[in-house]
């Protein structure tokens, strides 16, 4: 006789079915979708067939160059002098309809280096926005990690005590992240509005008067640690709790063996709380940075990567090449980039938290 | 080296009183258990001592400093617990060494100290080991390592055998047992089981319900009892209660009898005993004797349990209550047989009803 498990098959295989298909048709063909389609020239729409055309869409995004320009020198061996610095010839000039260059055609100037007279040394970039758009990422990666993981660490502490009201606290602190981050976006963008801002309101009471309006989002220089500290206030409480739920796994009888011990509060965190965190903190650190690099609601509302592309980042990128200017093929190219540094990122965390004291 | 001083103590988490009022004087370098049913308040006593519960009323005195609020570490204890409470991320050696690193100790000091507790313990060849690799037994030895090497100046043991079976339970009681006469700190020991109170203490604190029932030398509590709950508690099968009718009183002796009981004379040694009332006679199974020609109990046999070593008869009598008998040796009393008890009347303890 057939056993329960194989007569319920069927019934089985119907109730998982729905969620099966969702998965499938919304995760996984659209992951090998990106994979397929960035090594073509598909558009979203286009009347011209759809051509394979290899690693084009990823030179095009990752092609670096590095060009090294000695200055100008006239018929006899001498530097030809211009305003009292050496003249160099102009990076246009190589990239633009050079034949002796072709190398670098179509490169623009990402940044460059060693302006000490003799030489100009410069990297160039098939696509200087791309390139500002990682480091932009990473740059957020960076800051935000540590910054929020250890606020929340910070909260979670605070919180993990037993006081009168203290789930006012915990619901104060957990509510930004149930709020949708498109609603905190437009929020913070009043707050931070460089004429009536809430910020500026703020600041100038405080320093009566003193503190000169800032255009927060408007600026190359403060847009971006405006959508990092945006960010960090949004999801910390959401860290808070996983850090509280391992707070708590801790043994009571822990911390009153370290009373009885003599321990200070700082050694108590340092002997019991931190390393009775370990497999917490990995998780939290993990999901921070992949929360991180997939940054896009916060740009798209609050500054849709500008001023001057000094909030670009890769997703807001993938996007805005995708669907913007409806260019597929390198929104996918630019999609498996990002899927293959996260992956890369992950697994350096993984080794490097690894548990080395395991047998 | 300290002696402890309880006066008075109470414990209270709003309306529930929990400690109602105790005062008992601890010796320098006692061994004293604390004996009692589970919520009888005993590991909150400890735990107050310790400095891990605050104290509502009353005064407590360890050496002769009042401790009531000085936290934990300025009252010069140490204290293992039921569930060992070791660092589960540091190695024994670690683990030991705890409260010497604590207090920022040189590596010399702590090695010479950590290699000393671990002879003592007999653990040498566990100190680079993880917890997770320890047994029962091995992590409350190491608990009780970590306790030992700042040598304090009383222990503080919190039921620290109840996790361990039967056998290991054995072996490390007669360690703790060892480890005082090693050291003559004085040790402070919380426990439900009777057995650990007598072979262990100098001095059994029995509580019940937030109050002493009674203090005193194991022998005084198994042959003094004060009353039928410390009678009760102490020696195991229990004593049997037997309600009794008093017929007379003459100085210093009652005359009781029952239906199944033939009149014996009892000597008082506690109050509210009156002719013509009730009383509760108390008979410990080991002193009932089948074999005695002048039987006083009448009854038949309901069950026996034969242990080889020991059997353990329950009789009902003709009055229709149940009692244990137990015997030192082997024998066979068929179920339904008429037995007649006898017993030494110097060992009944008669206890107003």
């Amino acid at each position: 006789m057939a056993s329960k498990f194989t007569v319920s098959n069927r019934s089985g295989w119907l109730m998982a079915g729905p969620s099966i298909a969702l998965i499938f048709g919304f995760i996984l063909l659209p992951f090998f979708f990106a994979f397929g389609l960035s090594f073509t020239n598909q558009r979203l729409i286009s009347p011209n067939p759809t051509e394979f055309t290899g690693f084009d869409n990823y030179r095009s995004l990752l092609g670096l160059g590095i060009l090294t320009l000695e200055p100008i020198k006239d018929a006899s061996g001498a530097i030809q002098m211009k305003d009292g610095a050496p003249e160099f010839p102009t990076v246009r000039s190589i990239t633009r309809n050079n034949p002796d260059y072709p190398q670098y055609a179509g490169m623009r100037e990402w940044f460059n280096f060693g302006t000490s007279g003799d030489s100009i040394t410069y990297v160039l970039a098939r696509d200087v926005v791309f390139m500002t758009a990682i480091v932009n990422t990473f740059l957020f990666v960076i800051i935000v990690a540590p910054l929020q993981g250890g606020l929340a660490l910070g909260l979670a502490l605070l919180i993990n005590q037993k006081l009168r009201g203290i789930n006012f606290f915990r619901t104060i602190y957990f509510m930004p992240v149930v709020v949708s981050i498109v609603v905190v976006a437009i929020l913070w963008r009043i707050i931070y509005d460089g004429n009536n801002g809430l910020l500026n309101n703020i600041l100038s009471a405080l320093t009566f008067g003193a503190f000169q309006p800032v255009n927060w989002l408007g600026e190359t220089s403060t847009a971006m640690g405006a959508v990092i500290a945006m960010s960090i206030w949004q999801a910390v409480g959401f860290h808070m709790v996983i850090w509280l739920s391992g707070l708590q796994t801790i043994s009571p009888t822990l911390y009153e063996a370290a009373a009885i011990e003599g321990a200070s509060k700082w050694q108590v965190f340092r002997y019991i709380t931190w390393p009775g965190l370990k497999n917490t903190a990995v998780l939290v650190f993990i999901v921070i940075t992949m929360q991180a690099f997939g940054l896009f609601s916060q740009i798209n509302v609050m500054t849709k990567g500008g001023p001057l592309d000094s909030t670009q980042t890769i997703v807001f990128q993938a996007i805005e090449r995708g669907y913007g200017k409806q260019d597929i093929s390198g929104g996918s190219a630019i999609s498996v980039i990002l899927f293959v540094i996260v992956l890369s990122v992950s697994l350096i965390q993984r080794w490097l938290t690894r548990d080395k004291g395991a047998k | 080296m300290a002696a402890i001083t309880l006066k008075g103590l109470k414990k209270s988490y709003g309306q529930a009183h929990v400690i109602k009022g105790v005062d008992i004087t601890i010796e320098d370098g006692e061994f004293v258990v604390f004996v009692g049913p589970s919520g009888c308040g005993k590991s909150t006593l400890l735990r107050m001592i310790a400095g891990l519960e605050d104290i509502s009323a009353g005064s407590l005195t360890i050496g002769d400093k009042v401790v009531n609020d000085l936290p934990p570490k300025d009252r010069g204890v140490a204290m293992v617990f039921q569930s060992y409470a070791i660092f589960p991320h540091m190695t024994v050696r670690e683990n030991v060494a705890f409260g010497l690193t604590i207090s920022g100790a040189s590596k010399e000091e702590k090695d010479a100290k950590v290699a000393e507790a671990a002879r003592i313990l007999q653990m040498e060849h566990l100190l680079d080991r993880r917890p997770s690799q320890l047994s029962g037994g091995q992590r409350q030895r190491v608990a009780i390592g970590r306790a030992i090497v700042r040598k304090p100046a009383v222990f503080l043991f919190d039921e620290p055998l109840s996790n361990l079976d039967a056998a290991l339970r054995m072996d490390m009681r007669m360690e703790i047992g060892k480890l005082h006469q090693q050291l003559g700190a004085t040790m402070i020991y919380v426990t439900h089981d009777q057995v650990e109170a007598m072979t262990l203490a100098d001095k059994i604190v029995v509580l019940k319900d937030g109050l002493v029932q009674q203090i005193g030398s194991p022998m005084d509590l198994y042959h003094r009892p004060d009353n039928v709950f410390v009678a009760g508690f102490l020696g195991s099968p229990s004593m049997n209660f037997l309600t009794v009718d008093v017929t007379e009183v003459s100085g210093t002796h009652a005359t009781v009898r029952n239906a199944a009981l033939d009149p014996t004379s009892i000597e008082i040694r506690h109050p509210g005993i009156v002719a013509g009332g009730k009383a509760k006679l108390g008979l410990r199974p080991q002193y009932l004797n089948p074999d005695d020609p002048a039987g006083r109990l009448h009854g038949r046999v309901a069950l026996t349990e034969r242990l080889g070593s020991e059997t353990v008869i329950e009789a009902t009598l003709t009055d229709g209550s149940n009692l244990i008998v137990a015997l030192a040796r082997d024998a066979h009393f068929p179920i339904g047989q008429d037995i007649s008890l006898g017993f030494d009347p110097d060992m009944a303890h008669l206890f107003a009803a």
